[in-house]
């Protein structure tokens, strides 16, 4: 299955200047003809190259939501770092409720399955390798699967929180209306590109289980006119909330059990570096290692429309606060994992299938490394020489697209006079043999 | 067939950057596309090479060659040398310093460690002339 990516260039705007990508944690991007070109299997959908684009030309959107037409019963799954978006401190009951306003026909808390979710892991911790990592975030999980594959094992679970919403959601839909799966719409609304990304490319289903996924930037657009309008209509606001703060802390860094101790690593290159600890069995004594993509947690992904650290600290104090809710007895999720498949490795790292071929590719590779300038550049369009270097040995670039090679090049050739024969007299380095 | 091979620095000052080297050489062996478990014993014996280079040796060369059928790990450094190898092979023993053992180093492990996770481990040291620990893994063969 190909994955579909919710980032994408505007051509109009991009003039190959090559910000991006040296910013790439995977080094997924290459320049060619002057214009950012993103290798679909590489991309962990972090979001990097968006915040580094000076002239915005890579961006991400969210699913149009027009889609909602197609459905006869709409149900909104917002993420928690929805919550955190509004300047003041506001009800989460209220920001529901504007959902419902805008048009959705029911609501399901993405916080909600987190917890479930979080209780589930917990019963069945003892079967994973320790310390469990637990990663509700697309881009971690995408990471894992391609350069850490080893720490697939010590996943708390492959599923992401709003997936679990969706299946639950339309299955309460369903038993509400009486209405066939497929009339039922479910939507996240999404913190960051990846989450769009997965959820039209799950990892963890052979099919989607959620319709869309909406940006929260265009769902803050017109949110808050709803809320003004409920507030100003002064009707009780109805209670809708139904998780408590370890659901709200799926999007910052989820909570260690009883007695358990925590590590926590945000920002994509922070945990890479932890990751690669990990791997080697070098991080001490922590039971459960929470690793999110985007600093300050989903509240720095590049939908989201406040400070990532204001909105954190209002998240915080949101999960402090709402600690004793969420307490009512969560039903049993296991029946429902049933489809889940576990994650696969995705070898986009490898070199070539056949070790001794890949070995060959190895050597070639060092050996035109040797013979680039390593300033990094960027005129060839890759990240570094390096990856230059292994584009040209997988065939993906011409060693003369390095400017440096072609200058030797050339040198060579009127060094040994061959490039005069190209030349016009007075610029010949030969003079013409007599005789 | 001709083996790949890898060098890496070591500094001495820095502990932070004990990992570098282990780190990098591992990316190459996951795209060579060498089994999972390998990689990870390699890197922890070059890991725990280049912790000691840090700590007693004021940094040296980190080296991988890989062959069809081995990995060689090289651990060059022109430090003080080890004046008692059988004892320094003992699990617990460490000359390493207060301010290390703040840091959380010093267990006396290093050795012990490489030599369980190694299939081979050669020493070859001098007092006050340095220290070659060469490591070698095998490569399981394929199919």
């Amino acid at each position: 299955m190909t994955i579909q990516h919710a980032v994408y260039l505007d051509e109009e705007r991009c003039r190959g200047c090559t910000s991006c990508i040296r910013s790439c944690p995977t080094e997924a991007i290459r320049v060619r003809s002057g214009k950012a070109e993103i290798l679909s299997d590489r991309c962990i959908d972090c979001g990097k190259c968006i915040a580094v684009c000076r002239r915005k030309a890579i961006r991400a959107k969210g699913d149009d939501m027009a889609v909602l037409q197609e459905f006869d019963y709409r149900v909104a799954l917002p993420e928690p770092a929805l919550y955190g978006q509004f300047p003041q401190p506001v009800d989460i009951d209220l920001i529901l409720s504007a959902l419902l306003e805008m048009g959705f026909d029911g609501v399901y808390e993405v916080a909600r399955a987190a917890e479930l979710l979080a209780a589930h892991v917990s019963a069945h911790s003892g079967q994973t390798g320790t310390p469990r990592i637990s990663a509700a975030c697309p881009t971690v999980l995408r990471l894992i699967r391609m350069r850490f594959p080893r720490l697939i094992s010590q996943l708390e679970t492959p599923l992401l929180p709003m997936e679990l919403a969706a299946v639950l959601a339309r299955q309460e839909a369903c038993e509400r209306t009486g209405l066939p799966p497929e009339r039922v719409g479910v939507f996240a609304i999404v913190p960051c590109s990846a989450k769009r990304m997965a959820a039209h490319s799950p990892d963890t289903f052979a099919v989607p289980v959620l319709d869309g996924a909406f940006s929260m930037r265009d769902i803050c657009r017109v949110l808050p006119i709803h809320m003004r309008t409920l507030l100003e209509r002064g009707a009780p606001i109805p209670a809708l909330r139904t998780a408590g703060g370890e659901g709200l802390r799926c999007a910052t860094a989820r909570t260690a059990g009883e007695g358990e101790r925590r590590l926590s690593a945000d920002g994509v290159e922070n945990v890479i570096h932890l990751l690669e600890a990990l791997e080697d069995g070098r991080v001490p004594d922590v039971d459960l290692v929470a690793l999110s993509a985007c600093a300050c947690g989903c509240q720095g992904g590049c939908f989201t429309v406040e400070n990532p650290h204001a909105a954190y600290m209002r998240m915080e104090a949101l999960a402090q606060a709402s600690d004793r809710a969420g307490e009512q007895a969560g039903e049993d999720i296991t029946p429902l994992l049933e489809h889940v498949r576990p994650l696969q490795s995705l070898p986009s790292f490898l070199l070539d299938e056949d070790f001794g071929a890949a070995m060959e590719k190895q050597r070639l590779i060092q050996e035109l490394e040797g013979r680039l300038p390593g300033l990094h550049c960027g005129s060839c369009g890759a990240p570094s020489c390096h990856a230059f270097a292994e584009d040209v040995a997988l065939g993906r670039a011409r060693e003369e697209d390095c400017i440096f090679q072609v200058r030797a090049k050339m040198q060579d050739l009127s060094v040994s006079g061959g490039i005069d024969d190209y030349l016009p007299a007075p610029f010949r380095r030969r003079t013409v043999r007599r005789g | 067939m001709e083996s790949v091979k890898l060098t890496y620095p070591v500094d001495g000052d820095d502990p932070m950057g004990a990992g570098d080297a282990s780190s990098q050489m591992k990316l190459t062996l996951k795209k060579l596309g060498l089994p999972s478990d390998l990689i990870r014993r390699a890197a922890i014996c070059m890991y725990e090479g280049e912790i000691n280079m840090v700590l007693h040796a004021g940094g040296g060369t980190a080296e991988a060659e890989i062959s069809m059928t081995d990995i060689t790990i090289r651990m060059v450094d022109h430090g003080p040398g080890i004046p008692d190898v059988e004892l320094a092979m003992q699990e617990g023993y460490s000359t390493a310093g207060d301010t290390a053992r703040e840091m959380g180093f010093g267990a006396g492990m290093g050795l012990p460690n490489m030599k369980r996770y190694a299939d081979e481990l050669e020493i070859e040291t001098e007092v006050g002339v340095g220290t070659t620990l060469t490591i070698r893994l095998y490569i399981p063969a394929q199919g």
